[in-house]
């Protein structure tokens, strides 16, 4: 840490903001109050609707109609900013507070350069010329590390990737060198091995530049990596602050507790007990998916005569899942793990190769999966119920489909005692999917999996989309159903510690190709490819964290994962 | 009308998940309920056109043509009757005409928009859903049809059924001819509005659950995707409602509606506006102002019904 000015950057004072609802004011953040220093990191976590984006959106002033500041002060460098008008807000955004949000993509103009772009943000805070605002955007481009910027500030935001243009929009907030940067949920649109690499610019920009961060975020091991001060929200509320050891290593409140407590840890050993001679249930033989490019012509018999270029996403992929263990798949966004599962559960059929469950090959019928054997949780939880049924409907249907229940009533009690397996109220199937929260629709959607008495079950990124506490029920829900129903799982997954916890074997995919696959302990505590050792390496851990910190500042995660390349011209 | 639609709240990851009801409550503003008000007294002065007709306006025997050309409001010298907004030449009530006549252009709008809702939905449920060749064909013929005004395939329907059908029949079948050639007229709209949908429907993983159970396409067309669909059907209706209104109007205008024996809105203009040099201004101007508030008020209200279900424009979200 640098220098400390007696006064902070940032200085909020029991902060409300409120939404006006029919049934009363909602206080969307309720008397927050917190510092920040010049050079100093402070991290905000919470949960979804914790109030942590919108204390974020009070500080710029972009709180959304109807919700308003009803109380409280925001001091910026000792000046008062939040009663100020849209015109005088305009010279505090970008000039004064940086801001970077969580994708990269929707963050900058996909018609300009990014070239374009600095300058254009440069020249609307500084008095610089255009030469002298392009050899600024050039530097800036240099500071976030991109490589060769005098050649790179001319291409357009599609050309890099998403790490890279990450590192673009913060280039863009510190352009006119901000004292406060906000970054809200900065890496958390990336992948982990890019997501290190961003944590690490951050580190070092605040460092450098004496900037002062409020960095938002779900994720406690982006938090341990960066901040000094850590406040932990829910509901509007700081629960806890303090220095992010003592925070993660004694919480006080139980809530922190909880938190942390449920974050699962990549070092921490599988409980599982080690299966061996288990029959194959679920055999995946030498599959094989390409898929067609946009272009070309669109009407399909002229499409043939027009060059279309395709891309691999499943290249020669074969493993085997022995009956009642769980297999993994994991890798990074592109890697072809999601079109992996939908092969598996039989909705996509495979161009080349076979998958064959309980001896029975897929696709081959028109029914999709084999009789219900073969289920599926999808990652979206919003989208994987439809709206318009009752819960009741939804999970009644697959038995009703199959005919596992002779007549209402008796599908009426099995749907009752699959309620009850997944820990919701039997009444809950006379409501609709919007009544229930994120974790809820997940175990609704376990439910409506488990209707069909299947012995397989794909699970897509389960947890993905959920809070970290509540990840933690469903994973333990999923492994007791396993237990109970001797349930064979897929898990697709980017998170290695859920994997971890979760899966007896684990396979690493990198761009379409099982580069790794083996025991989990095996594969985490012996890693083979010098891919899977990246993303081990990569994966953002608590303890890890403060492991790396007490060692010293020496080593530099920048080079994690090596040089960045630029990909495919106009890819 | 019910006003009330049952819809999800959309999933907003940052508010409290559960909204205590996912119904939609319509704010009507003043004009909403201007609307709203005028265009169910239409209806409901057209349903019961029989009860509140002072007049059998095509009842030769009650017809005097002394009577003819009566201003509005003065009572007959001859048969000492009132009428409220005047008599044609012939001696006919002309407000009596006008209920009878939104009686005969409603049935005909609500009759052809149903078709067309029928002919749209379905193909467009089935475009989107098959996509490939039958989704080329099936939009190739719409995109071919919306070449043309919707009136000129229309008169080109009404031309070659009115062909096929015996002349002794002509009469009859005028109205069934009406109702086919703006119904069939109208439904690429439709057709393209429900396969954007459910393109956008069909890639949703309650989808691919049901695929996952072996449902068959076409159940979960209709169990699965049709109620999804609701709100922008709803929407397209009410305003190819108000369409089809002034579709048939313009039809009879043009003399190839309904004939003159039971005459719609559009029939009633084409009379009058014959008078309208001659100083009969009312046989011309009330039921032309009643075409305009019937294609306004139900136009206004498919409006209305869009911005609510457009949840961008619904409240401050994010």
């Amino acid at each position: 840490m640098t220098q400390h000015k007696n006064d902070p950057v940032l200085s909020i004072s029991n902060l409300t903001v409120e939404f006006p609802t029919a049934s009363g004011a909602f206080k969307a953040v309720d008397g927050i109050s917190l510092d920040i220093a010049k050079g100093e990191v402070l991290g905000v976590i919470g949960e979804s609707g914790a109030g942590k984006s919108m204390t974020g959106a009070a500080v710029t002033g972009l709180i959304d109609r109807p919700g308003r500041i009803s109380s409280g002060e925001i001091r910026l460098n000792g000046e008062r900013i939040d009663g100020f008008s849209e015109a005088a807000l305009r010279t505090v955004r970008g000039r004064r507070i940086g801001t970077v949000f969580q994708d990269p993509l929707v963050s900058l103009n996909p018609l300009y350069t990014i070239g374009r772009q600095l300058i254009e943000t440069i020249r609307a805070h500084l008095p610089l010329k255009a030469k002298a605002a392009r050899a600024r955007a050039i530097e800036l481009l240099r500071e976030v590390g991109i490589g060769e910027a005098e050649r790179r500030v001319d291409a357009y935001p599609h050309q890099f990737s998403g790490g890279m243009r990450q590192r673009v929009v913060i280039a863009l907030a510190i352009a006119a060198d901000p004292e406060l940067l906000i970054a809200d949920e900065p890496t958390s649109a990336l992948d982990v091995s890019v997501q290190a690499q961003i944590v690490a610019l951050l580190k070092s920009l605040c460092e450098k530049r004496g900037l002062a961060v409020l960095l938002i975020t779900h994720d406690m091991g982006v938090i341990a990596e960066i901040a000094d001060r850590v406040a932990v929200m829910n509901r509007g509320r700081i629960v806890e602050t303090g220095p992010v050891a003592d925070i993660v290593r004694n919480p006080r409140e139980d809530y922190t507790r909880g938190l942390i407590a449920a974050i699962p840890s990549i070092h921490s050993k599988s409980t599982r007990p080690v299966l061996t001679g288990a029959d194959h249930l679920v055999r995946v033989e030498n599959i094989r998916q390409n898929f067609e490019l946009p272009g070309g012509f669109s009407f399909p018999l002229l499409r043939r005569l027009s060059p279309v270029r395709h891309i691999t996403a499943v290249d020669d992929v074969s493993f085997s899942i022995g009956e009642g263990q769980t297999f993994a798949l994991v890798g990074e966004s592109g890697s072809g793990k999601s079109t992996i599962a939908r092969i598996v559960a039989g909705l996509l059929r495979p161009q080349t190769g076979r998958v064959a469950v309980g001896g029975r090959r897929m696709g081959e019928s028109n029914a999709p999966a084999v009789g219900g054997a073969v289920q599926m949780v999808f990652q979206d939880p919003y989208a994987s119920l439809n709206p318009r049924w009752r819960i009741g409907d939804i999970i009644a249907e697959p038995i009703r489909r199959l005919g596992l229940g002779q007549n209402r009533a008796e599908i009426d009690r099995q749907v009752a005692e699959l309620l009850e397996r997944v820990r919701l109220e039997p009444q809950a199937r006379h409501r609709y999917p919007h009544e229930f929260s994120g974790g809820q629709r997940q175990r609704i959607a376990i439910a409506r999996a488990l209707s069909s008495r299947p012995r397989f079950i794909v699970c897509d990124e389960p947890t993905s989309a959920l809070d970290v506490s509540v990840q933690a029920q469903v994973l333990d829900l999923m492994a007791s159903l396993q237990a109970e129903f001797g349930l064979t799982y897929l898990l697709i997954s980017h998170n290695l510690a859920v994997v971890r916890q979760m899966a007896d074997r684990v396979g690493v995919l990198k761009g379409g190709v099982l580069v790794e696959e083996g025991a989990v302990e095996q594969v985490f505590e012996r890693p083979q490819h010098a891919y899977t050792k990246m993303l081990l390496a990569a994966a953002p851990d608590i303890r890890e964290a403060f492991r790396r910190r007490e060692v010293g500042p020496g080593r530099d995660l920048t080079t994690i994962g090596g040089e960045e390349t630029l990909p495919l011209e106009a890819g | 009308m019910a006003v009330d639609i049952n819809l999800p709240a959309p999933p907003s990851p940052d508010r409290p998940a559960s909204t205590p009801s996912g119904r939609i409550r319509l704010k009507l503003g003043i004009v909403t309920w201007l609307a709203l008000l005028l265009a169910i007294g239409l209806m409901l002065a057209a349903l019961f056109a029989p009860l509140l007709a002072p007049y059998d306006p095509f009842d030769p025997a009650t017809l005097d043509l002394l009577d003819g050309m009566m201003p509005p409001m003065q009572p007959s010298a001859f048969t000492e009757k009132t009428f409220l907004f005047g008599t044609d030449n012939q001696g006919r009530d002309v407000f009596s005409s006008i209920l009878y006549g939104s009686r005969v252009s409603l049935t005909v709008a609500f009759a052809a928009t149903f078709l067309s809702l029928a002919i749209g939905v379905s193909a467009g449920l089935v475009s989107g859903y098959a996509g490939g060749v039958t989704d080329a064909v099936i939009m190739r013929v719409a995109d071919a049809q919306l070449t043309f005004p919707t009136i000129l395939i229309a008169l080109l329907v009404f031309g070659i059924a009115q062909g096929l059908v015996p002349a002794a029949e002509q009469e009859s079948a005028a109205v069934w001819i009406l109702i086919f050639a703006i119904g069939f007229s109208n439904w690429p709209q439709f057709a393209r509005t429900v396969r954007g949908a459910t393109l956008v429907e069909k890639r949703r993983d309650y989808v691919a659950a049901a695929r996952l159970i072996g449902v068959s396409p076409a159940r979960i067309l209709v169990t699965h995707i049709l109620p999804n669909l609701a709100g922008p059907v709803l929407v397209i209706a009410t305003i190819g409602l108000a369409l089809a209104v002034i579709e048939e109007a313009t039809l009879s205008y043009l003399g190839v509606g309904v004939p003159p024996t039971r005459p719609s809105l559009g029939t009633l203009i084409r009379i009058g506006q014959q008078f309208l040099f001659s100083g009969e201004w009312w046989i011309l101007a009330f039921p032309a102002a009643t075409l305009v508030l019937l294609a306004l008020s139900v136009n206004l209200l498919g409006d209305r019904l869009r911005d609510a279900l457009n949840p961008r424009l619904r409240d401050g979200r994010r």
